[in-house]
């Protein structure tokens, strides 16, 4: 059984890594949208799948990181790859100074002060907060992102360079979700009071959940500047953190494969029914409100966990 | 030696006084017992104990620590576990799980290195689910590790949440109406549990209202009502005390 999924798993990931070589550059660029959009919702599926808090205002994360990547990337002509890990820093960094004072909040509380941050921090791009984000229009010119001398900019290159990202993101998220971490999390979802009457540092644990979704977001963010190489406040609304959290409760809350469905559904379907015009968002809709009444945990919804128990036989040992 | 030590300790909500002045101690190794009236202020002084509320007044001692101020993952990983009087499991997740929860104070390992796979980590999580075995086989739930814990009875729920409690590795247990909601033969079983449970060094505190369990298996009984400790003493001299007839036994009587 756990073979067989694998197997499907394994081929649809091998399918995915030749697709380039047989579609044109358009469904390419909607791979890898798809593929930016795959990664910014696992990395939001730590916070609301895993730890149960609504966060309607990631999109705030995504663009402190683009942003970071983008001011230095055009200000000190730094490389922007090797900016990944501080544009995760900056997002993190940013995400604990937020979250800290609100972590505490239940629910739909805290759901809608996330909303505010995201508001906040689109509307101070706007205002070119400090005098470096370039306002309204944005930053332009970020350079091209540069891999050993491998100048990337035609989208089935950068289609490798996202779904790498990805891969890496689906590796140490599966790790993390399958460890003390990943069950802190859970417990935390399950029962606030009963965790912390259990011995788990439940403030903690929320406020990790949110600075290291918040540092891939950021991370994300890096490589969505280097792929537009033209960043604007429009392109981290409101919408782009509810579409996030839509993918995440569409494919299946809390599971990976879940999660990247959710991005193809979300990201992908909308594009394949374009042809029907403004009929498929109609039929989008309904799709989703019929999965919501039919299928609440998501269509490929979270797995429990495998444990191999030990050998010995413990019934003995309790007599 | 007193393990964990109650000192005029008191606290309202409002206008009303759950606990007041209330003081005892509980001695290493023994099976104390906390009973009264409903509404008397029992589970408020389990909360107090684990830091769930903060006493207006008073100290609570354990091992001589002072617990004030202390949130409650601090005090559990200090060595008091806990169950809940209304049955807080993790519902969704799996009976191993819920155990597993117990452990985590007693683990060390973090996000980082369980993103790498570090040999740490993973030797860590194989000695977890080893102790959450023995935590579970300790209660005789070992057979249902892997199924959700809402597919258990009501009696294997308590039972899991003394497993969970004990994969705390507590030195002070504190149980709330253990016996809520069990079957003759399941509280048997429970009383057989708790001594089991001393027999292993742990001290533990019980509410219960369960009169046959609490006279079978504590030395040591306080009794509250309207928050204030009416009585303390041998299970004898409680059955025998005219206060605590008149508050509590005697009107179970009538």
């Amino acid at each position: 059984m756990m073979e067989k999924r694998v197997l499907i798993y394994g081929g649809i990931a091998a399918l995915l890594a030749v697709s380039p070589l047989f579609l044109n550059a358009y469904w390419t660029d909607v791979l890898n949208s798809i593929g930016l959009y795959a990664a910014l919702g696992l990395s939001l599926n730590l916070i609301v799948g895993h730890a149960g808090l609504f966060n309607l205002g990631h999109a705030a994360f995504y663009a402190v990181g683009a942003y970071t990547a983008a001011i230095l990337n055009t200000t000190w002509h730094i490389p922007i790859l090797p900016l990944m890990p501080l544009c995760g820093v900056t997002a993190g960094l940013f995400a604990l100074i937020i979250a800290r004072p609100i972590i505490h909040l239940r629910g739909d509380y805290l759901c809608i002060v996330t909303i505010g941050v995201g508001e906040i921090v689109r509307i101070a791009l706007i205002n070119n907060v400090f005098g470096i984000t370039g306002g309204a229009n944005g930053i332009f010119g970020i350079a091209r992102p540069n891999l050993f001398g491998w100048v990337i900019r035609k989208p089935h290159e950068f289609f490798y360079l996202i779904w790498a990202f990805v891969a890496v993101t689906v590796f140490f998220f599966h790790r993390l979700e399958n460890s003390r971490f990943g069950r802190a999390l859970n417990y935390l979802r399950e029962d606030e009071t009963a965790a912390e009457g259990s011995g788990i540092d439940t403030a903690h644990y929320k406020l990790m959940a949110f600075v290291l979704g918040a540092a891939w977001a950021g991370m994300v963010g890096n490589l969505y500047a280097a792929k537009m190489s033209i960043i604007a406040p429009e392109s981290f609304s409101f919408w782009e953190s509810v579409v996030m959290f839509t993918l995440i409760i569409l494919g299946g809350s809390g599971s990976i494969p879940g999660v990247l469905l959710g991005a193809f559904l979300i990201v992908g379907l909308p594009e394949a029914f374009r042809g029907f015009t403004n009929a498929r968002m109609l039929v989008f809709g309904a799709a989703m409100i019929a999965m919501m009444i039919f299928r609440t945990g998501g269509i490929l919804p979270a797995r429990p966990r495998r444990y191999t128990l030990p050998e010995r036989n413990l019934a003995e040992e309790s007599a | 030696m007193s393990l964990l030590s109650l000192r005029r300790l008191s606290k309202s909500f409002g206008g009303l006084t759950a606990v007041h002045n209330v003081s005892f101690d509980v001695e290493s190794g023994t099976i104390v017992g906390l009973i009264g009236p409903n509404g008397a202020g029992k589970t408020t002084v389990f909360n107090l104990i684990t830091g769930i509320y903060r006493p207006d007044q008073g100290e609570i001692l354990f091992n001589n620590t002072s617990l004030l101020g202390l949130r409650t993952h601090r005090i559990i990983s200090l060595g008091i576990g806990r169950t809940f009087q209304t049955i807080r499991l993790f519902q969704n997740l799996s009976v191993l799980e819920n155990v597993l929860a117990g452990c985590h104070c007693r683990m060390r390992s973090g996000a980082f290195s369980a993103m790498l796979g570090l040999g740490r980590h993973r030797r860590e999580e194989k000695k977890a689910v080893e102790q959450a075995m023995d935590a579970l086989a300790f209660v005789g739930l070992q057979q249902s590790a892997l199924q959700p814990a809402k597919n258990l009875s009501y009696g294997s729920q308590r039972l899991l949440e003394v497993a969970r409690a004990l994969a705390t590795q507590p030195k002070l247990l504190i149980l709330d109406e253990p016996a809520g909601g069990m079957n003759e033969q399941e509280t048997e079983a429970l009383v057989e549990l708790i001594r089991k449970i001393r027999s292993r060094g742990i001290t533990v505190l019980l509410i219960e209202h369960d009169m046959n369990l609490v006279m079978g298996v504590c030395e040591k009984i306080v009794v509250l009502e309207y928050g204030s400790k009416i009585a303390e003493g041998t299970p004898r001299d409680i059955k025998t005390n005219p206060r605590v007839i008149e508050a509590y036994l005697g009107t179970e009587e009538d």
